[in-house]
C-alpha cells in the first residue's frame, strides 16, 4: 500500500472521530451551561482550553464563539467543519482505497455547514450536533460493513482509536479546567451535574449505572472513562483497539515497531492502574501525560510505515 | 445553413438504430423521463462524478449534465467507425515513430518540416529513442462528428491523455441501473470490459527489462485536477495504484513507489499528467509536480510512460490536416474516415480566404484545447470578429479555420420536451501489441439550442452511447 494512502486513511479515521467527539463535547458544554445561575462562560472557556483552541481575545467566551470556532471554521483542525472537510479531502485523495459506501457517506451532504452563519447555527445547534453524530455513525457503519479487513482498514481504525483515546482524555480535562464558583462545594449539586454531563456526552449514562450501581462519584466516572475495559469510549478500551490494530499490521508486515511496544506497555499499565491512585497522584497530570503518550504512538506509527 | 442530419428521425419515420429508443420514450413519457433525469443527477452527485472547471469560479466539483436519451449507432455504422478509428490510430503512431527517427514523411515532402520540428509539443529529447512496441499514443481519443447518413468526419485527434472514458462507463452503468428493461435481450453491445482492455494494453508495453508480472500505476497530478474522478475510477477498476508524483522516486535509473513496506519497483506508468510536468530535471525546472529523473529511467528502458512524452505532436491541429496523407504514406490505404476541410492560416492564399469569410468559419488556435479561444463566426458579433481578426493577423501560423458544419443533432431532454441538440462522439482506441476498441465511446451534446460547442469545460453534457448488434 502507498504510504500516502495509509497516511490519508489514518487521518481520515482521526478527523471523523474528532468531528464527532467535538460535537459531543459541545453538547456537554451546552448541558453544563444549562444549570440555573451559570452564565455558561466558564463552561465555554474550559471547552476551548481542553480542545487546545486559542481563545479569541481578552474577553469572556460565549456560545457564539464556540459555534464560530469549534463548529463553523472550515480551516481549523479543531472545528467540526474543518474536521469533516479534512476527512473528505483525505478520503478523496485515496478514493481507490475507500468503498463506495464509505465515499458516499463522506460525500453526501458535505456542504451542509457551509451555508450556515453563526446565528442560524446557534438556533439549530442541537440539530447540527445531532447531524454530526449521525454522519460519523453512518461513516463508521460503512467502514465496518463494507471495508475489507486488510491493512487499509487497520490504518483507518488505528487513526480513529488514537483520536478517540485523545478526545476522551480531553473531555475529562474540560472538567479540570472548569473551576467551580467559590460558593460551590466539590461534590455539591453543580459538581454532580457536571460529572453527569460527561456521561451524557459519551452516551454512557446507562452503561455507567450497570457498572457502578448509580453512584455518581467522580472517581467512578473517571474510572469508567479512563480504565473501564468494556466501555467503547474509555481510554483503556481505545488502547486495546490500538494494540489490536497494530498487532494485525505487524502480522501483515512482520517485525515489531516502536509504536507496537509503546502501545502494549500503555495498555498493560492502564489495566493495572487503580483510579484512587490516579486521583492521589493528580488526575490532570495523569491526563496530560496520557495525551502525550498517545501523541507519541501516533508519531511512531508514521515512522514505522513511512509516512 | 441546411437542416442538420437528425440521428433519430428520417423522412418517413424513425431511423432503424433508434427504434427501441423511440418506443421507450413513447412508453415512458417525457414527463417521467424528466423526473428520472433528476434522479440520475442525484446519483451522480452522490457518487461524486464531477469535473472541475478551471477559472470559472463557482462550484469546484461540478457535475457534467447527463442526458437520458441515448445516442445509437447501427452495427454497420460502427463497423465503419471501428475500422476508421483503428486505421487512424495506427497511422498516428507510425507518424510519431517516424518523426523521432528518420523523418521519412518529411523527406518525402508530405509534411512541412517546420510544422513538426518547430512544434512546441515536439521533444528533441525523444529523438532516436523507441518506446516498447514503438507505441507512442496508447490511448487515442478521436473526436468524430457526423453530417449525414454514412458520413462521419474526424474533428480532432487526442493522442496525449484523452479524458472522458469514465463517463462512457458510468453513463451506461446508470442507464442499466435505472432502466434495466431497455437492455434486456442484449441489443446493446457492452463496454464495461474497457478497464480490462486498458490494463492488458498497458501490460503489453512493459519494458523488456521487466521480468514477471509488470507493476502498472496511474499517475495523477492529484485530487485538485479536473479529471481526478476519472483517474481514481480507472485505477480502481484496473486494481492498480493511483499515484501522485510525490509517491514516486528514481534511484539508479529505476522508478520506485513509496509504500508502507518500503520502496516498490514500477514498470509502466499510465500518466494523466502533461509532458511538461513529468520530470523537472528534463523539462520544467520550476514545476513542483513531477518525478526527478523519470525521463532518464524511461530512456534507460527501465520504465514505460504511457502515452510517450512528445506524443502531442500528433494531436496538434496543424498536423491534423495531414492525417489522411499519413494513412496513405505509412499504411498504403485510403482513409476510411474523412477529415473536416481545414484552412491553414500559415498559408497565404488560405489566410486571405479565412480573413474574407470569418463570419461563417470556426477558427481555432493550433495548440488550444477544450474549446477555449475559438471563434465561431456565425455566432459572433462584428466586434468579436474584428477583435479576432487582429489576433490572426498578428500570428497567422497559430490559427486554423474550418467551415461551420451541419453537425448532426440527437434528441435531448429539455424542460420536459425532446429537442434536437448537436452531438459529437469520442471513442477511445487502445494501442499496445494489439489494437483494441470497445464498441462505444462518449457522446457529448451541446445543451444550448443551436450551440456547436460540446466541450465539458464549456457547459456541454453527455449521453450514453449505444452500439447495436446486427
Amino acid at each position: 500500500m502507498l504510504s500516502r494512502a495509509a497516511e490519508s486513511l489514518f487521518w481520515l479515521g482521526r478527523y471523523m472521530e474528532r468531528a464527532e467527539a467535538t460535537a459531543r463535547m459541545i453538547s456537554m458544554g451546552q448541558r453544563m451551561a444549562m444549570l440555573p445561575g451559570t452564565q455558561g462562560q466558564s463552561e465555554w472557556t474550559s471547552l476551548m482550553q481542553a480542545t487546545g483552541t486559542p481563545p479569541p481575545e481578552e474577553r469572556a467566551i460565549t456560545e457564539a464563539d464556540i459555534v464560530a470556532l469549534l463548529i463553523l471554521d472550515p480551516e481549523s483542525p479543531s472545528a467540526v467543519q474543518g474536521c469533516l472537510s479534512k476527512a473528505r479531502e483525505n478520503g478523496r485523495a485515496v478514493r481507490t482505497a475507500l468503498t463506495q459506501e464509505m465515499w458516499e457517506s463522506l460525500n453526501e451532504d458535505w456542504r451542509y455547514l457551509e451555508s450556515m452563519d453563526t446565528q442560524t447555527a446557534r438556533r439549530q445547534l442541537v440539530q447540527i450536533l445531532e447531524w454530526v453524530r449521525n454522519k460519523a455513525a453512518i461513516f463508521r457503519g460503512a467502514v465496518e460493513t463494507s471495508m475489507l479487513r486488510t491493512e487499509g482498514y487497520f490504518f483507518l481504525r488505528l487513526g480513529s482509536n488514537i483520536e478517540r483515546a485523545d478526545m476522551t482524555l480531553r473531555l475529562l480535562n474540560v472538567k479540570y479546567f472548569l473551576l467551580l464558583p467559590e460558593t460551590e462545594v466539590v461534590g455539591g449539586g453543580r459538581d454532580h451535574h457536571q460529572w453527569m454531563s460527561m456521561l451524557h456526552a459519551v452516551s454512557g449514562l446507562r452503561a455507567y449505572h450497570h457498572n457502578y450501581a448509580g453512584d455518581y462519584a467522580p472517581w467512578n466516572i473517571a474510572d469508567f472513562l479512563l480504565l473501564n475495559q468494556a466501555f467503547p469510549r474509555s481510554v483503556a478500551f481505545s488502547y486495546g483497539q490500538i494494540d489490536g490494530c497494530l498487532a494485525k499490521l505487524e502480522k501483515n508486515y512482520g517485525g515489531a515497531h516502536n509504536c507496537q511496544r509503546t502501545a502494549r506497555a500503555e495498555l498493560n499499565r492502564l489495566s493495572r492502574l487503580d483510579i484512587h491512585a490516579v486521583f492521589s497522584d493528580g488526575l490532570h497530570e495523569f491526563i496530560n501525560d496520557q495525551i502525550a503518550k498517545t501523541a507519541r504512538i501516533s508519531k511512531e506509527v508514521s515512522d514505522a510505515y513511512h509516512f | 445553413m441546411s437542416v442538420p442530419f437528425n440521428e433519430m428521425e428520417e423522412p418517413g419515420g424513425v431511423r432503424a438504430p433508434y427504434r427501441r429508443i423511440a418506443d421507450w420514450i413513447e412508453e415512458t413519457g417525457t414527463q417521467l423521463l424528466g423526473r428520472r433525469r433528476d434522479e440520475a443527477e442525484a446519483i451522480f452527485r452522490k457518487i461524486g462524478i464531477t469535473f472541475a472547471v478551471y477559472g470559472e469560479g463557482g462550484d469546484p466539483e461540478r457535475l457534467i449534465p447527463f442526458d437520458l436519451i441515448p445516442r445509437a449507432f447501427a452495427a454497420s455504422e460502427w463497423d465503419q467507425l471501428d475500422r476508421g478509428i483503428r486505421q487512424r490510430a495506427r497511422a498516428l503512431n507510425a507518424f510519431l515513430y517516424d518523426i523521432y527517427h528518420r523523418g521519412e514523411i518529411i523527406k518525402a515532402g508530405v509534411i512541412p518540416a517546420e510544422l513538426v520540428y518547430r512544434n512546441t509539443a515536439y521533444l528533441p529529447e525523444m529523438v532516436g529513442f523507441a518506446p516498447p512496441g514503438r507505441v507512442y499514443s496508447h490511448i487515442v481519443g478521436i473526436d468524430i462528428v457526423r453530417t449525414g447518413e454514412g458520413s462521419f468526419q474526424v474533428l480532432e485527434d487526442n493522442c496525449r491523455t484523452p479524458s472522458g472514458v469514465s463517463y462512457m462507463l458510468e453513463n451506461r452503468e446508470i442507464m442499466a441501473r435505472m432502466f434495466p428493461d431497455i437492455f434486456s435481450g442484449g441489443p446493446v453491445k457492452p463496454v464495461d470490459h474497457y478497464p480490462d482492455e486498458l490494463l492488458r494494453t498497458l501490460k503489453e508495453v512493459a519494458p523488456a527489462s521487466c521480468d514477471g508480472e509488470p507493476t502498472v500505476v496511474l499517475l495523477t497530478p492529484g485530487s485538485l485536477n479536473s479529471a481526478y474522478y476519472e483517474h481514481s475510477f480507472l485505477a480502481d477498476l484496473m486494481g492498480i495504484e493511483l499515484v501522485e508524483p510525490q509517491d514516486l522516486f528514481v534511484d539508479e535509473a529505476k522508478v520506485w513507489m513509496r509504500t508502507t513496506r518500503g520502496p516498490q519497483r514500477v514498470d509502466v506508468i499510465y500518466r494523466r499528467i502533461d509532458d511538461d510536468y513529468i520530470d523537472p530535471l528534463t523539462f520544467r525546472p520550476d514545476s513542483m509536480l513531477g518525478v526527478a529523473g523519470l525521463f532518464d529511467a524511461y530512456r534507460a528502458g527501465h520504465v514505460n510512460v504511457c502515452s510517450a512524452p512528445g506524443a502531442g505532436v500528433a494531436d496538434d491541429k496543424a498536423i491534423y490536416i495531414y492525417v489522411p496523407e499519413m494513412i496513405r504514406f505509412y499504411l498504403g490505404e485510403e482513409p476510411i474516415l474523412e477529415n473536416i476541410q481545414t484552412y491553414q492560416c500559415s498559408k497565404k492564399d488560405e489566410l486571405s480566404y479565412v480573413m474574407e469569410n470569418l463570419h461563417e468559419l470556426v477558427v481555432k488556435e493550433v495548440h488550444g484545447s477544450g474549446g477555449y479561444g475559438m471563434l465561431i463566426g456565425p455566432k459572433s458579433t462584428k466586434e468579436e470578429i474584428e477583435e479576432y481578426r487582429k489576433r490572426i493577423a498578428a500570428d497567422p501560423a497559430e490559427f486554423i479555420a474550418q467551415p461551420t458544419l451541419d453537425l448532426s443533432t440527437a434528441p435531448t431532454l429539455h424542460e420536459g420536451d425532446l429537442c434536437g441538440r448537436h452531438v459529437d462522439f469520442r471513442p477511445f482506441c487502445l494501442v499496445g501489441k494489439n489494437i483494441r476498441l470497445v464498441p462505444g465511446g462518449l457522446t457529448r451534446v451541446a445543451l444550448r439550442e443551436g450551440s456547436l460547442v460540446v466541450n465539458s469545460s464549456q457547459g456541454g453534457g453527455v449521453k450514453d452511447t449505444w452500439v447495436l448488434r446486427e
